[in-house]
């Protein structure tokens, strides 16, 4: 029991009285992950699906870091970002001074070179901010967050202002004939990165010390009657965590060959918050699946909406009040089901509430672009484009369809809605089991 | 010295406005044990609110108006979201306010846009109301300081002597007890969300016409707000006054005076290097008090935390 | 459970980056600027000049080459460097050969580093970048690349316009400088001690300082001592909210003298100035509005402001950028071949539609133009900006400012 989720306690939902990375015990889904990694620039090999992917890989690395403390470690921090941006401003210049000497460093094992420092700067902070948990470390560290976000303006010779710093890559020791000046070349060198520190995050959740982060987290008093000093707990958590946020950072300096203030600002320690908690802290696999998530909203939706931030902040807000687990607890919860064998009985259910709920969102959504195209856009520019549909958004009949369209489907989603409640507990029900 | 003066009038105006949002706060604070990140967030819609009554009814009844919405809709907010959220825990509450204040800025720039507003100051209170040596202080900033003051002794009066104020007292301490008395405790506590982020409103309608009414203006003031409750103490009123205050009187006189770090370094004992534009540490020496003014309070925090994590004034740890 | 998940959201990816695939007889501009976000006002109105400069000059005109189109694509790069480096790929891939950004020096920065790298490793895609509005004088000096044009005068150029003014008035005997602490700010600075004490070496700098930027809640203090220090005048680099909150500050509480800036304008600032600003605020820009210099000019502005009422033409100088891309790309005959319109590009000279000569050095790709100081009021507007009534009026003009400024800048060409 003792890593029963923290958040989500209720004892009737049997997803969460699981153990949480039990589903990732064996090696399979480390070798389906690796092979997907190594398919995907064959599925997608433009230099942009490359990026994006390799920024996906970074988030996933920074926000599984990030999840070592507030998934495993029950410490909530608002200035995360500086251990990434701190890692990565090192390697930047380590990098230069690679191209400046010629020494014979290859690229590969720069990361490791960020998350020294990343560490170092977690182990010098850590000492004194995580004598507690709670509101002290959470404030704490944002206190610190805002001033080196601050200095990175000040202290030019390190930081380099808010233009920040820069270098070249492809000046490192070839590496087995690389030099990773093409995105391909990076690509692999970020994936292999991200299965080595994704394995080594696992790894330490199941050693003795990940484990008492886990029970110093849900209850401090008790690990001090076991013996364990909570503090020292949490400071190895986190210096651990800065370690795989320094690498996150090493990777970034790699793959954009540049790192500026807003590697270290809060917004990018609140982003990394986001993701995490879109994700769903509980599980170990969480952080993966809001690092794609987020990085497909950000970079794919901005290109097609402008208001893609309000998206963003609506799922959120939406994910906090109806499913505190994130993603991954809704995915989880599905477990069950499946092991009593009963998943095919909420197939229909799923597909009457379901389809109509998300027509229902895409219309909402839909009627907030029309209005947003009906206050904003230029005076005779009446013509937008909603879901490859093209009309005019001051006459009428759009906004009938629309509006008929997304209440019929909320109507239907709400009609339907029972029988799936019901469904759901007739499946999570085993036969002839109490209810 | 007739800047001191000065500088502390400016000072206490910046302390007070601070206070009147940090007052919101930290009463939402010691009730429910909540940081509300989206308070801010209730101060700039405040401004917004304002403005668009004052361009149909006048900036008074914008005064008026504003902050009521701000409060009915805080309200709201306690009832149908961190109610709901509150039975997750600590952490999605806050994690909740904290996407409540991404989802106010969207909204506020998809009503309003993103351009600055031109929300003015009344011409009633514009012109200036006396003048010490050169520097003129305008009347809308007495005005200020005459607001907020009258909250802060209403809000102590109501808390202290009247007996709604008694049981909001009491539901702070020992909610149980108070709800078998037979009170009831959730509308309590919406009540006091209610109130504290119309505290933030009003905040938001006077400040508007000064500091700018933007899309921005929420996340220039959000994290200070927490630095003040923090320093002053959770959930204390007398600690978010004095750390309002505090901060606003030490920003003042950091930004007022041009103390330089080189003149600290060589008062203990420390000689300029020589050729300075070398030096890694050129970028230390050439510090001076205004250009880390507005980040002294971080480091104020940070220190208050380490040695006394109860801050100024707070009771219990937070 | 989550390779399923996986493939599905790469699905939406893929299907999202290759929704639009490059037409042969459109000629894209990727416009990267924020589009969201605080910043997000700057950049939708720099858009709507963009899309109505191209169709505008360009389209209704026959397009280029004979027949081809200009297309605006629009990227949200949220004022991040980072974010501009990814929406730099995904236009590259789209077959976007011309890149067009101005807001922050800082994402230019980085743009103009990425694209020299990109150009250097895959010469089968290179591609121009077409700043238009930032403003660091390094980007045409240490940092300058062949594939860099710049369109705005840099803030050494305007600076050295604003003092060449100054330096006539001779009733400013004091200066005040007061910038943001970053770049822009102190090149302005630098910029500024080094103009006033060659040109008019008995005007005393009463002050000097740098306030961090964006973060400044109440500028009162640093208004009360530029007050206190007896300035005639006070030069600044601030924009966005840090320019509105300095100026009004500083005239609410007791200054009356002029109050020479670079960015005080549009964007809602006119408006927020008002009455407030009339007869101190000083801009020093490109780009004459008011008084219209020409029917051309006066027919376009009233075209735009039918079409974007609430819009204003804040950036002059996009119609340079289109222009002068349009005559490149008809000179090399190929929209294409981007080695052959940077080299059309440079040297070219043009004349403007709001007026004057200018001409890009092709020592550092820096467009030589004239610079104008204007004054905010309400007299004498043609054209306001935020419907305010209160607008820009040219009071000086420096024809072809420094024309002959040196530059550190080494090309390198392909």
């Amino acid at each position: 029991m003792s890593e029963q989720d923290q958040i989500t306690t209720d004892p009737t939902k049997p997803a969460q009285r699981m153990r949480a990375g039990s589903m990732t015990i064996s090696a399979t889904p480390w070798i389906i992950a690796a092979v997907l990694l190594i398919a995907m620039p064959y599925l997608f090999p433009s230099r942009s699906a490359l990026t994006i992917m390799n920024q996906m890989s970074i988030t996933i690395v920074f926000a599984l870091a990030y999840n070592m403390l507030l998934g495993q470690g029950g410490m909530l921090s608002f200035g995360h970002a500086v251990y990434m941006g701190v890692g990565g401003f090192v390697a930047v210049h380590v990098m230069n001074l690679i191209s400046d000497t010629g020494a014979p460093f290859p690229m590969p094992f720069l990361p490791i070179v960020g998350g020294l420092f990343g560490m170092g700067l977690a182990m010098i902070v850590g000492s004194f901010s995580t004598r507690s948990a709670g509101t002290v470390f959470a404030m704490i560290s944002l206190g610190v967050g805002e001033l080196i976000a601050a200095c990175s303006v000040i202290i030019v010779v390190f930081f380099g202002g808010e233009e920040g710093v820069s270098g070249y890559r492809d000046e490192g020791l070839p590496f087995f004939g690389f030099d990773f000046a093409q995105q391909i070349e990076v690509y692999y060198l970020i994936a292999a990165w991200l299965m080595i520190s994704a394995l080594l995050m696992y790894l330490y959740s199941r050693t003795p010390i990940g484990r008492m982060a886990n029970a110093v987290r849900d209850n401090p008093e008790r690990a001090e009657f076991l013996g364990y000093s909570a503090r020292w707990v949490r400071y190895y958590s986190f210096a651990a965590s800065g370690f795989f946020a320094g690498i996150a950072g090493g990777l970034f300096a790699i793959n954009y060959e540049i790192l500026t203030e807003e590697n270290l600002n809060t917004a990018s320690s609140g982003v990394i918050l986001l993701v995490t908690f879109l994700g769903g802290v509980g599980f170990f696999f969480g952080p993966i699946i809001g690092a794609i998530a987020f990085t497909l909203l950000q970079t794919v939706l901005s290109l097609h909406t402008e208001l893609w931030a309000f998206y963003a902040g609506v799922l959120f807000v939406a994910t906090v009040m109806f499913f505190p687990g994130g993603l991954a607890g809704l995915i989880m919860m599905h477990v069950p089901v499946f092991q009593i064998g009963k998943a095919k009985q909420l197939v229909l259910p799923y597909f009457k509430t379901l389809i109509p709920g998300a027509v229902a969102v895409l219309g909402v959504s839909a009627l907030v672009e029309m209005t947003f195209h009906y206050r904003h856009a230029a005076t005779g520019d009446n013509e937008m484009t909603v879901f490859w549909t093209t009309f005019d958004s001051h006459a009428i009949l759009p906004w009938v369809i629309a509006l008929v369209v997304t209440f019929g489907a909320l109507y239907l989603t709400r009609l339907n809605a029972p029988s799936l409640r019901e469904a759901w507990a007739e499946a999570n029900t085993p036969d002839g089991g109490a209810a | 010295m007739d800047l001191i003066l000065v500088n502390i009038i400016d000072g206490l105006v910046t302390g007070l406005l601070l206070f009147m949002l940090s007052a919101g706060l930290t009463l939402i604070f010691s009730m429910m044990g909540v940081l509300n990140f989206a308070h801010a967030s209730f101060y700039m819609l405040g401004a917004y609110f304002a403005y668009q009554i004052s361009l149909a009814l006048g900036f008074w009844m914008g005064l008026l108006i504003a902050p009521l919405i701000v409060g009915v809709m805080g309200a709201g907010v306690e009832r149908y979201g961190l109610r709901r959220v509150h039975q997750y825990g600590h952490v999605p509450e806050l994690i909740f306010t904290f996407g409540l204040a991404l989802l106010i800025e969207e909204l506020v720039q998809f009503i309003w846009g993103k351009n600055q507003m031109p929300y003015q100051v009344p011409d009633v209170l514009n012109f200036t109301a006396f003048a010490i040596a050169g520097n003129s202080i305008p009347a809308y900033k007495i005005f200020m300081i005459f607001i907020s003051v009258a909250i802060f002794i209403g809000l102590l009066y109501v808390l202290t002597r009247t007996r709604v104020g008694m049981i909001i007292q009491a539901a702070l301490s020992y909610p149980r007890t108070v709800e078998s008395l037979g009170h009831n405790v959730p509308l309590i506590f919406m009540g006091v969300f209610g109130v504290g982020t119309a505290l933030a409103g009003v905040a938001g309608v006077i400040a508007g016409p000064v500091l700018g009414t933007f899309p921005g203006m929420a996340f220039v003031l959000g994290s200070i707000v927490f630095v003040t409750i923090v320093i002053g103490g959770l959930g204390s009123l007398w600690g978010a006054l004095v750390a309002s205050l505090l901060i606003g009187w030490v920003t003042t006189f950091a930004k007022s005076y041009n103390i330089a770090m080189s003149d600290i370094l060589n008062g203990i004992g420390f000689s300029t290097p020589e050729n300075l534009s070398d030096s890694l540490w050129r970028d230390l020496w050439t510090v001076t008090s205004p250009q880390i003014a507005d980040i002294l309070p971080y480091i104020l925090m940070v220190l208050i935390l380490i040695f006394r994590p109860y801050g100024l004034f707070g009771k219990r740890d937070a | 459970m989550r390779n399923p998940i996986k493939f599905g959201l790469v699905a939406a990816l893929a299907a999202s980056v290759s929704a639009s695939a490059a037409m042969a007889d459109t000629v894209k501009i990727a416009f990267i600027d924020p589009l969201s976000g605080p910043f997000a006002g700057t950049g939708t109105n720099g858009l709507h000049q963009y899309e109505f400069a191209a169709d505008r000059l360009v389209n209704e005109a026959g397009g280029v080459l004979g027949g081809d189109m200009f297309e605006i694509v629009a990227f949200d790069n949220k004022i991040s460097p980072k974010e501009s480096l990814i929406q730099l790929q995904v236009a590259i891939d789209q077959g976007i050969r011309y890149i067009a950004q101005g807001n922050s020096s800082g994402v230019a920065n980085a743009l103009t580093e990425a694209i020299e790298k990109h150009n250097r490793r895959n010469p089968d895609d290179r591609v121009l970048f077409l700043n238009y509005s930032a403003v660091d004088p390094a980007l045409t000096n240490d940092k300058c690349n062949f594939w860099h044009f710049r369109f705005d005068a840099n803030a050494d150029i305007k600076m050295d316009a604003l003092t060449d003014v100054m330096a006539g008035d001779d009733s400013i005997k004091k200066v005040y400088i007061i910038g943001q602490d970053y770049s822009f700010g102190k090149a302005v600075a630098a910029a500024a001690v080094k103009n006033i004490s060659e040109k008019r070496p008995d005007i005393e700098i009463v002050g000097n300082e740098l306030h961090p930027i964006g973060k400044v809640k109440d500028f009162t203090p640093y208004a009360r001592k530029i007050v206190s220090s007896g300035a005639d005048a006070v030069i600044t680099g601030n924009w966005g909210a840090d320019m509105l909150g300095l100026g009004k500050s500083v005239l609410e509480n007791g200054y009356t003298g002029p109050i020479f800036t670079y960015y005080a304008a549009a964007d809602g600032i006119t408006a927020a100035f008002g009455e407030t600003g009339k007869g101190s605020l000083r801009l020093v820009a490109e780009g004459q509005i008011n008084p219209p210099v020409s029917m051309r000019a006066t027919e376009y502005y009233n075209a735009f402001k039918e079409k974007y009422p609430e819009g204003n033409i804040s950036q002059a100088r996009i119609t340079n950028v289109i222009e002068m891309l349009a005559k490149a790309i008809n000179e090399a005959g190929s929209a294409t071949d981007v080695v052959a319109v940077a080299n059309a590009l440079e040297g070219m000279e043009h004349e403007g539609l709001w007026g004057g000569k200018m001409m890009m050095r092709p020592q550092d790709h820096q467009l030589i133009q004239d610079v104008h100081i204007h004054a905010h009021t309400d007299d004498g507007i043609t054209f306001d900006y935020d419907n305010s009534g209160f607008g820009l009026v040219v009071e000086n003009t420096v024809t072809m400012a420094a024309m002959d400024s040196p530059t550190t800048c080494e090309m390198k060409r392909p």
